[in-house]
């Protein structure tokens, strides 16, 4: 560096309105490309589990309707085979 | 010769595998390109002298030309992805395909930008219908093509065959992109750094810019490994392994 002083840094010899405009556009997009799949991973765990839990409230109200109608009978959920 | 490498690879192309390797590498490669970026930022804006004829406009060239390289090099990968997923029909392909296509796109957008801050002052032009320029310009264009057209299509792997397609017949821009300096006369400046022979450059210059090539090497390995593994688990929602990530993860 040849400007040995701070300000000179920041001054870019002149072209200060040009290197540091290039630099903020760098980080700035690079930033945007990061937070932008953080928020997408968090959305699609939510959906995720709101389906979860639907499913779950499901198969609870099935395993009630079962119990009710065919007490000594073979379930009808049958676990999923190995 | 033993098998184990293919039967790794195999293994590796599996959702859930992948999507633990790619947990496991990432934080390592965003370190990693934290590390590499922050020595080329202070070799490139305070270790290195000023340029005997652009001055201290040239300290561009630090973002400007690693970003350019990542514009090729990153549209390279998805269109080998693209081959594979077309060809054996892979899942995996698909997603490293599409989910690099933003990245891409991203560092595209940021040497053109880059490029029009430094032209301005140097050419005395923010734009020039020059070929380098222009031929990135159409690389910007084929990389929102391929977002657009994987996300016009209501099925998921429908759309990422169709953009597969164009990010394979998109591929022949890449060598125009790269030789344009050479095959027309142009405002653009020739290559700088030459891998076979001597480059144009000083040391002083080249190893900062060799530095921020590194990290933005790492830069792009963590975003696609974290945007592959959010892509795995809406692809395949209702599998075990993601019900079990979906579970563990429910206060985050």
């Amino acid at each position: 560096m040849n400007a040995h002083t701070l300000q000179g840094f920041f001054a870019m010899g002149g072209y200060a309105a040009y290197v540091w405009p290039a630099y903020a556009v760098f980080f700035l997009v690079l930033i945007a490309d990061t937070i932008a799949p953080r928020l997408r991973r968090r959305r699609v765990l939510r959906e995720l589990r709101a389906r979860l839990a639907r499913q779950s409230v499901r198969q609870d109200r099935a395993r009630q309707d079962q119990a009710r109608d065919r007490p000594n009978g073979q379930s009808i959920l049958t676990p999923p085979s190995p | 010769m033993s098998n184990w490498i293919p039967l790794w690879l195999h293994k590796l192309g599996s959702p859930p595998t992948f999507y633990r390797f790619a947990g496991a590498v990432r934080p390592w490669a965003m370190a990693l390109a934290f590390l590499f970026g922050a020595v080329a930022l202070y070799g490139g804006l305070v270790l290195a002298p000023a340029d005997y004829q652009q001055g201290e406009a040239y300290r561009i060239i630090f973002i400007h030309v690693p970003s350019a390289w990542m514009s090729m090099f990153i549209y390279a990968v998805m269109g080998v992805a693209a081959f594979i997923a077309l060809v054996w029909r892979i899942k995996l392909a698909e997603v490293v395909a599409m989910e690099s296509a933003p990245i891409g796109a991203a560092f595209t957008f940021i040497t053109l930008v880059t490029g029009s801050l430094w032209g301005k002052p140097m050419w005395g032009t923010w734009w020039t219908w020059d070929a380098r320029l222009t031929s990135e310009l159409v690389l910007l264009f084929l990389y929102l093509g391929v977002i657009g057209l994987y996300h016009a299509f209501e099925d998921r792997r429908q759309g990422a065959r169709a953009a597969a397609f164009l990010a394979i017949i998109g591929i022949i821009n890449v060598p125009i992109v790269h030789f344009s300096v050479n095959w027309w006369n142009t405002l653009h400046q020739g290559s700088t750094i030459n891998l076979f022979g001597q480059s144009k450059i000083s040391w002083d210059m080249l190893w900062p810019l060799l530095c921020m090539m590194l990290a933005t090497k790492f830069y792009y390995i963590a975003s696609l490994f974290r945007r592959v593994r959010t892509d795995l688990l809406a692809l395949e929602g209702g599998k075990d392994w993601v019900r079990r990530i979906a579970e563990s993860e429910a206060g985050q």
